[in-house]
């Protein structure tokens, strides 16, 4: 009796695993694949998909499982068996997800490391003594791995306005003033971001970033593209009757064509007046 | 056995109780009048919550904006949010049933503050008429129910505070309401009743009224702060006068994440009531219920910066967040489990109440996976603010508590009226809500983690599909409260008649008249220190098991 029910469960617990881990290979519920920290958050969304899977499956079929076998047959009277409690089992039930809860905790912070959120931001920004008293929040650090191999690209320093209902991209160096983001592939990027009326959001599904932009507190995002092409840039935090209105487009391009942007709409020196 | 000594509050208000139907529209002091009066209101504004949803969801049916002018738009989210928090599910799993059962369980001919409790439910149709008729008069808040800085600030000020005064006076009637709980089940036991052996929803309430009382006044504090920004121009959280958007943010959350276990804890309560009577079997673990409840409310205080990820929080608090909040997982993790084991091997009556509570186990075990899942720092990053999140606390609140509230009411409308429910028209109820529901929320998730924003009147043309299916499901939401009025309306008129205890149940308030008379008991209140000890007679001369042990 005791054997079989074990099989049973080993079986069915097999089962649910293999399908949690082939749902999650072939149904696709993220966006493309467009920095160095977007790959790094599909690991850690197959492995909550796959847990959770588990998880809702088994619970249900418990539940329907049960409203099905143990259901009152016409013509029963009389009750179950009188059982409170039992003392192991529940610890097992205890045990058993604090380790998950856990586990998951623990890799979704190597997760997050790996991602650079738990760096101090090496944003190269200028103007030191004004970091002294002005606290900048920390959007997410540039992806661990990229800091390490790309260490001599020198990250592109872009600064960010947020305002009703538009984002305004600032890139000091040139002097630009645009409402598109244009960014190299494969370049890190540092964001500073500051709003001039209500807090907005500045968020890159294909990115896998968001970051609220603060009035009064301005947030910084660093980023590396890894893919050509034009993202939309979405503002996710309510904003006033335009929120859903409030997007603009990251177009990240190959270093040549980037060049040739940046050139065509920076102010040249020459024509100083 | 002593049962001589007898309840105070008897004495105090003899007989001001008015009788007959009329009752309910009357100042009454009895506690089982309040709690219909808290629930029908409650009704109430859900339909009208509800009616806001369906014009939200018309709206989204097209990528663009057509329906409405976006500024109602917003006025219209920020409506249906805070009356489905603060006017439907807060008042009615707290003070309806609260009101109605607990003095039961505790053995009580009333509860502990009569009058502050008729003063608790008085305040809440005032605040709620208020709340919508802003609407009407000057244009209803529209900076969410969240009613962050600086965007509170800048839009019209006139909805704005009429918000703050509403949701301030529907958190005085939620304290009041909490006091008078704690006080009553801690104070006015029966002789010789345990806490140990109180039934559980008692349990859920102590929880719950805790967090009402240390929480709620925390937020009434902060949008005091708030109406001083915008109507005396203070800069405590206007950045614009050196204020701090995300103190408020704070503040702000550390009431309103407890408050969804103040919607969702009695949900739990409630549905340890009735599992037990419909499946025939005691209550598995009780012990371990009670703990997890308790663990749940500490961690619930202490997780409230895991809404704020993504707004400006150093890493170390980050990752504090994300491990507190992911653990109570563990504590509600066990209620789960517990339940189910509740129902093994019982012999389970397959009704409307256990239908709409095992629909609400597997709503819920979907919304808390993704709230784990919400709670690490790097998801998060990704979804906030998004329709992924839409769809989670839907699953929560709606898939949680909506659905333990109509269990509730198909388990409890015999007590309540001393007539059945039609027993067709409520299954019929259910399958058209659990199919509404889930098709109404889930393929919500697929929106937010490909990329479409909440709190939104349009959006990219790619999302027009599936927005259009949820549209579908919210629709059939809306359908499906027709056959529940029907019902309701019908059966109290020609139902079939109950009987005192047609589920012959073992806890207290079952062992009266259905309905009640006023004062609860004709005579002495019965000491049940066994609320869930079904089989016990039956399986007498089994084997002994270890309920010996637990009636020590
Ligand atoms: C009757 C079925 C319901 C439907 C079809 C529905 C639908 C919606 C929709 C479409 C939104 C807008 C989402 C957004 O853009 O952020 C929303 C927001 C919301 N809903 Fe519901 N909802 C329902 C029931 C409930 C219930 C029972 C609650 C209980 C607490 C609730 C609480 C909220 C809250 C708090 C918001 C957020 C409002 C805000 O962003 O300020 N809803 N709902
Ligand atoms: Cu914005
Ligand atoms: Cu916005």
């Amino acid at each position: 009796m005791l054997p079989k029910t074990a099989i049973y469960t080993i079986l069915i617990s097999l089962t649910l695993i293999l399908g949690g881990i082939w749902a999650s290979d072939h149904l696709s519920f993220l966006p493309a694949v467009a920095s160095t920290n977007a790959p790094i958050y599909d690991e850690l969304f197959k492995v909550l998909f796959v847990i959770g899977t588990i998880l809702f499956v088994g619970m249900t079929a418990l539940v329907v499982y049960s409203l099905i076998h143990f259901r009152k047959k016409p013509g029963e009277t009389g009750d179950g068996l009188p059982i409170e409690d039992n003392l192991p089992l529940e610890i097992l039930w205890t045990a058993i997800p604090a380790i998950v809860i856990l586990f998951v905790g623990l890799y979704s912070y190597d997760i997050y490391e790996r991602m650079g959120g738990m760096q101090t931001l090496n944003h190269s920004h200028n103007n030191e003594s004004e970091m002294v008293h002005q606290r900048l929040w920390g959007g997410i650090g540039s992806a661990k791995q990229e800091t390490e191999s790309l260490q001599s690209i020198p990250v592109l320093n872009i600064e960010l306005t947020a305002m009703q209902f538009a984002f305004l991209f600032n890139y000091p160096e040139g002097e630009i003033i645009s409402g598109e983001l244009h960014v190299p592939l494969g370049q890190p990027v540092s964001m500073r971001m500051e709003s001039k009326d209500v807090i907005h959001a500045f968020w890159v599904p294909e990115f896998r970033l968001k970051q609220d932009v603060i009035p009064g507190q301005p947030t910084i995002l660093n980023f590396t593209p890894t893919k050509a092409g034009r993202y939309p840039i979405i503002c996710a935090e309510l904003c006033g009757p335009y929120h859903g209105g409030m997007r603009s487009t990251v177009v990240v391009e190959q270093p040549e064509e980037y060049q040739s942007w940046f050139q065509k709409n920076a102010k040249q020196p020459e024509i100083e007046l | 056995m002593s049962f001589s000594i007898q309840q105070e509050n008897t004495q105090k208000e003899p007989n001001l109780q008015p009788t007959g139907w009329f009752r309910y529209f009357s100042f009454s002091l009895d506690h089982k009048v309040i709690g219909l009066q808290y629930l029908v209101c409650g009704f109430i504004f859900y339909l009208i919550g509800g009616s806001l949803a369906s014009a939200i969801r018309i709206e989204l049916v097209s990528p663009i904006s057509d329906f409405m002018p976006r500024e109602i738009y917003n006025q219209i989210l920020t409506l249906h949010g805070t009356i489905m928090i603060f006017l439907w599910i807060v008042p009615v799993v707290n003070g309806a049933f609260g009101n109605y059962l607990i003095p039961f369980y505790v053995g009580a001919r009333d509860m502990a503050f009569p009058r502050l409790n008729a003063v608790a439910f008085w305040l809440i149709p005032p605040a709620g008429l208020m709340l919508i008729s802003s609407y009407f008069i000057n244009g209803a808040a529209q900076s969410g129910w969240t009613a962050y800085p600086p965007l509170s600030i800048t839009t019209p000020a006139a909805g704005q505070i009429v918000w703050i005064i509403s949701v301030l006076l529907l958190g005085g009637s939620s304290i009041f309401g909490g006091i008078n709980f704690i006080a009553t089940i801690l104070k006015l036991r029966r002789p010789g009743l345990k806490l140990m052996q109180l039934p559980m929803y008692c349990w859920a309430m102590l929880g719950t009224s805790i967090l009402v009382v240390l929480s709620t006044p925390v937020l009434a504090g902060t949008l005091i702060l708030l109406s001083f920004d915008i109507v005396a121009h203070t800069g405590f959280f206007n950045p614009a006068l050196g204020g701090n958007v995300i103190v408020y943010q704070h503040l702000f959350w550390f009431y309103s994440h407890p408050a969804v276990y103040i919607m969702v804890l009695p949900a739990f309560g409630l549905v340890s009531e009735i599992l037990p009577i419909h499946s025939r079997k005691p209550l598995f673990g009780y012990t371990t219920m009670v703990y997890s409840i308790m663990g749940i409310v500490v961690l619930g205080l202490i997780v409230w910066a895991h809404h704020m990820f993504t707004s400006g929080t150093p890493p170390w608090m980050r990752l504090f967040f994300t491990i507190a909040t992911a653990f109570i997982a563990v504590p509600t993790g066990i209620k789960f489990f517990n339940w189910v084991a509740t129902l093994w091997g019982g012999r389970i009556s397959i009704n409307s109440a256990i239908l709409f509570s095992c629909g609400f186990i597997v709503n819920f075990v979907l919304g808390g996976i993704t709230g784990v899942a919400l709670a690490q720092v790097p998801f998060d990053v990704h979804v906030h603010d998004t329709y992924f999140v839409v769809a989670h606390f839907h699953y929560i609140v709606y898939g949680g508590s909506v659905f333990v509230i109509f269990s509730s009411i198909y388990h409890w409308y015999p007590k309540f009226t001393g007539k059945m429910l039609n027993e067709k028209l409520g299954k019929l109820h259910f399958i058209i809500t659990f199919i509404g529901f889930n098709l109404c929320f889930a393929p919500q998730h697929w929106l937010g983690l490909n990329g479409m924003p909440r709190r939104v009147a349009e959006y990219d043309p790619q999302f027009a599909l599936v927005n259009q299916i949820s549209s579908i499901g919210a629709l059939l939401m809306a359908l499906s409260t027709l056959p529940f009025l029907f019902n309701v309306i019908y059966s109290a008129i020609k139902g079939e008649e109950a009987g005192d205890n047609p589920w012959q149940a073992l806890t207290p308030e079952w062992l009266t008249s259905s309905p009640p008379p006023v004062e609860n008991w004709v005579g002495e209140a019965p000491l049940v220190t066994k609320p869930y000890g079904y089989g016990e007679e039956e399986h007498k001369n089994d084997e002994p098991t270890n309920n010996e042990l637990q009636s020590l």
